[in-house]
């Protein structure tokens, strides 16, 4: 049984490696992949283009302008003339956001009087635009408070000391937690696309048949068809995960081997959801199609970008489901938090009884379909 | 003309053999559209907390109620222990914890600065980053009711949004999403068809036969580009009817550079497929070139101006991230081909660039 599918086995790598393409596809890409998502997927609203239109001129017009770059969430980068110029700066998406200084500012700060401020955003990414509104209600509400003490000539009083803690990750760099996220989509896309396609080739090209007529039982091809791209998961695992501790400085808090026997179950049932699309598809294109038909939901409904707290209940419901939501708990629990299996192992159960689940009735599929 | 409509012919029955992939490919816009229109969400409330008021006094309970009424946070637990806070924390059943200790409401009272611990998750940065926010505002807004200083506002400030006044993410999601929809058809119908071709050896068939190389390349874009363009109106329509996004600009403008841009994608489709010669690893590549770019790079949720320089250098090669831009400013700013010449220009370039390059690369040998 064993010399029966080693032999597979050792097919199948031979087909692997003869082709480069094939080889830069199974250890460049993920890696590639790796480096351009890992810093382009970054939720954080930085240096925003400013326009700043000072009808004022005054220290009181300047030093909000200071305040606004020395926040970080602001970039001034013109200083246009005219209202006129600066809804084209708009226009033309060269600023997001435009501060409009009334001509009487100072003047009414120094009376007690309303000074009026106008902002103009850009809505189009409204949730570039949301973040910056916030930056600016709160830089406002500490320069009108800045002033008021000042024109009553008294300290402000401090009520409340708030300690604030940040566990874990206490200079809030996003890349840290995304990395790991990234690490287990790639993973998902090569389990899932590779196992799903060559089963469905070798079915195309009309191999299957020959392999169909030697002595090989269907668990023994099944299990020979799908360990070698077991194998190549978790050595693209291993990989990404040293490019993303070593580039992205993503620490490691936990132990290593939790991680690894998480990457080996999530693989397993990655593998074996491919193991049953490629039941389902005839061509390689529908292989393809279908594949993506999944991964796509998988991916968005994990946890992975957008919290899963956040959406409607009947939809956090379906996300239990969803192999890759477990896989992201392990790997950022393990490599941000240290956690250890007395609070991972709902998860490790839950991606265990979806892996047996998917395995059994995709092998009695495949068996039918052979 | 002849040779290009029979090429033609011929990929549509191939198509039409398949119906799993053509239903997928007509639902695939459907699916996109209803996750990010019903199922995601970036605003961030609801954030749970626990609470451990060791004080129990009146003070420091409208402390806990001026979180509770702030609509983001949502007490789930009380805990006598601040150590309890650790196992709540580390286990994901909390974001945030509030630790008040016993000498709160009479250091209050004696007017000395009362300690308050507040404990958030970082591994999430920016979720963290949204609560670490509220929680200013929060703290503030209770000091300063302590504080007993009436503050009439002293700057009047009027904030106006344009294009998008009440700033409804579907409202940029819709125009983003039909830039994705776009990609990942095109990308990936096309990539596959001259692959499987070579795997098939139907290729060499093809090649004996009088067929020039743009005639065959011509003819097996075509049909796809018709699929990509019901797929647009099916968004399109969508994003109109279901989610009530208008566009503002005109539909025929939008439609027409989305025909460009769907060239541009297709044209890279077949030149993947023409250098791939097998599916598996011309899939590969589609989804490293055309879909992951198209959803990460292009700007679509991600903010091109907070990426690392290189990675802003990359986007430049992205298509999709002038389509974004086209899109985004017909549906929003109802903008009109004069200035969007910039971006128009460069997708043109793009389509023909790869139409060039699949004719030059698409070799009549058999190896």
């Amino acid at each position: 049984m064993f010399e029966r599918i080693l032999s597979i086995i050792k097919k199948e790598f031979i087909q692997v490696f003869r082709d480069n393409r094939m080889k830069a596809v199974i250890f460049i890409a993920p890696l590639f992949q790796l480096l351009i998502f890992g810093y382009a997927v970054n939720m954080d609203v930085k240096h925003i283009s400013t326009a700043f239109y000072d009808m004022n001129k005054t220290y009181e017009s300047r030093s909000l302008a200071s305040d606004m770059t020395a926040s970080g969430y602001f970039n001034i980068k013109y200083y246009p003339a005219s209202y006129e110029e600066t809804s084209q700066l708009i226009d033309q998406r060269k600023v997001i956001c435009a501060v409009c200084v009334d001509k009487s500012f100072s003047k009414d700060i120094k009376k007690g009087a309303r000074a009026k401020l106008m902002f103009i955003f850009d809505g189009t990414d409204s949730n570039t635009t949301m973040i910056a509104v916030s930056y600016i209600q709160s830089i406002i509400a500490k320069y009108s408070a800045d002033i008021t003490f000042k024109n009553i000539k008294q300290p402000p009083p401090a009520p409340l000391d708030v300690r604030l803690r940040t566990w874990y990750n206490p200079n809030l760099i996003t890349s840290i937690y995304n990395v790991p996220g990234v690490m287990a989509m790639l993973i998902m896309i090569v389990c899932l696309l590779l196992t799903a396609m060559a089963i469905v080739r070798e079915r195309e090209i009309g191999t299957m048949e020959q392999i169909m007529v030697s002595p090989i039982k269907p668990l023994e091809l099944i299990l020979g068809k799908t360990t070698p791209f077991a194998i190549i998961a978790l050595f693209d695992m291993l990989l990404v995960a040293v490019v993303g501790v070593n580039v992205f400085h993503v620490p490691i808090r936990g132990q290593f081997y939790i991680l690894f026997l998480g990457a080996c179950v999530y693989i397993a049932s990655a593998i074996s959801l491919g193991l049953f699309l490629s039941t389902i598809a005839k061509t390689q294109q529908q292989a393809m199609m279908s594949t993506f038909i999944i991964m796509l939901p998988a991916i968005l409904l994990s946890g992975f970008v957008f919290p899963i707290e956040n959406m409607p209940q009947w939809v956090q419901y379906i996300t239990y489901l969803n192999p890759l939501r477990y896989f992201l708990v392990i790997i950022r629990g393990v490599f941000l938090k240290g956690n250890g299996f007395d609070i991972l192992w709902p998860q490790f159960a839950a991606l265990i009884v979806m892996g047996t689940a998917l395995l059994t009735l995709s092998s009695l599929r495949f068996k039918k379909h052979i | 003309m002849n040779r290009t409509i029979a090429i033609m012919k011929k990929e549509i029955i191939q198509i039409l053999r398949d119906p799993l992939s053509l239903i997928i490919a007509f639902l695939m816009p459907v699916l996109l559209l209803f996750i990010f229109g019903y199922a995601i969400s970036l605003d961030i409330n609801n954030i749970s907390t626990i609470v451990c008021d060791k004080d129990k006094s009146s003070q420091s309970r409208a402390f806990i109620s001026e979180f509770n009424k702030s609509g983001y946070f949502t007490v789930i637990d009380y805990i006598d222990n601040y150590k309890d806070a650790d196992i709540f924390i580390d286990s994901n059943k909390a974001k945030a914890a509030i630790l008040i200790p016993e000498d709160f409401s009479e250091n209050i009272n004696k007017k000395i600065p009362a300690a308050v611990e507040i404990i958030v998750d970082g591994s999430d940065a920016n979720t963290a980053n949204i609560a670490i926010g509220y929680i200013k505002g929060v703290t503030a807004l209770f000091s300063e009711s302590l504080g007993g200083i009436k503050k009439t506002p002293l700057i009047d400030v009027s904030t106006r949004v344009w294009f998008n006044p009440e700033l409804k993410s579907r409202n940029f999601i819709v125009p983003g999403l039909i830039v994705i929809v776009m990609a990942v058809i095109s990308g990936f119908l096309t990539s596959l068809t001259m692959a499987r071709e070579w795997e098939r050896g139907t290729l060499e068939q093809l090649i004996s036969t009088p067929v020039k190389n743009h005639e065959l390349i011509l003819g097996k874009i075509i049909p796809y580009f018709v699929i990509g363009f019901i797929d647009v109106l099916l968004a399109l329509f969508m994003g109109v009817v279901v989610f009530g996004v208008a566009v503002k600009g005109s539909v025929i403008l939008l439609l027409g550079l989305s025909s460009i841009f769907l060239f541009g994608g297709l044209g890279l489709g077949m030149v993947i497929s023409i250098a791939a010669k097998s599916q598996l690893v011309a899939n590969q590549i589609a989804l490293v070139a055309t879909f992951l770019p198209a959803f990460l790079l292009s700007g679509f949720m991600f903010s091109i101006d907070n990426m690392p320089r290189f990675v802003q250098a990359v986007t430049y090669f992205v298509p999709a991230r002038y389509f974004m831009v086209i899109s985004k400013s017909i549906f929003l700013k109802g903008s009109g081909l004069n200035v969007l010449l910039w971006e128009t220009f460069l997708l043109t370039i793009f389509a023909a660039a790869v139409f060039i390059i699949a004719n030059k690369k698409f070799k009549r040998t058999v190896e």
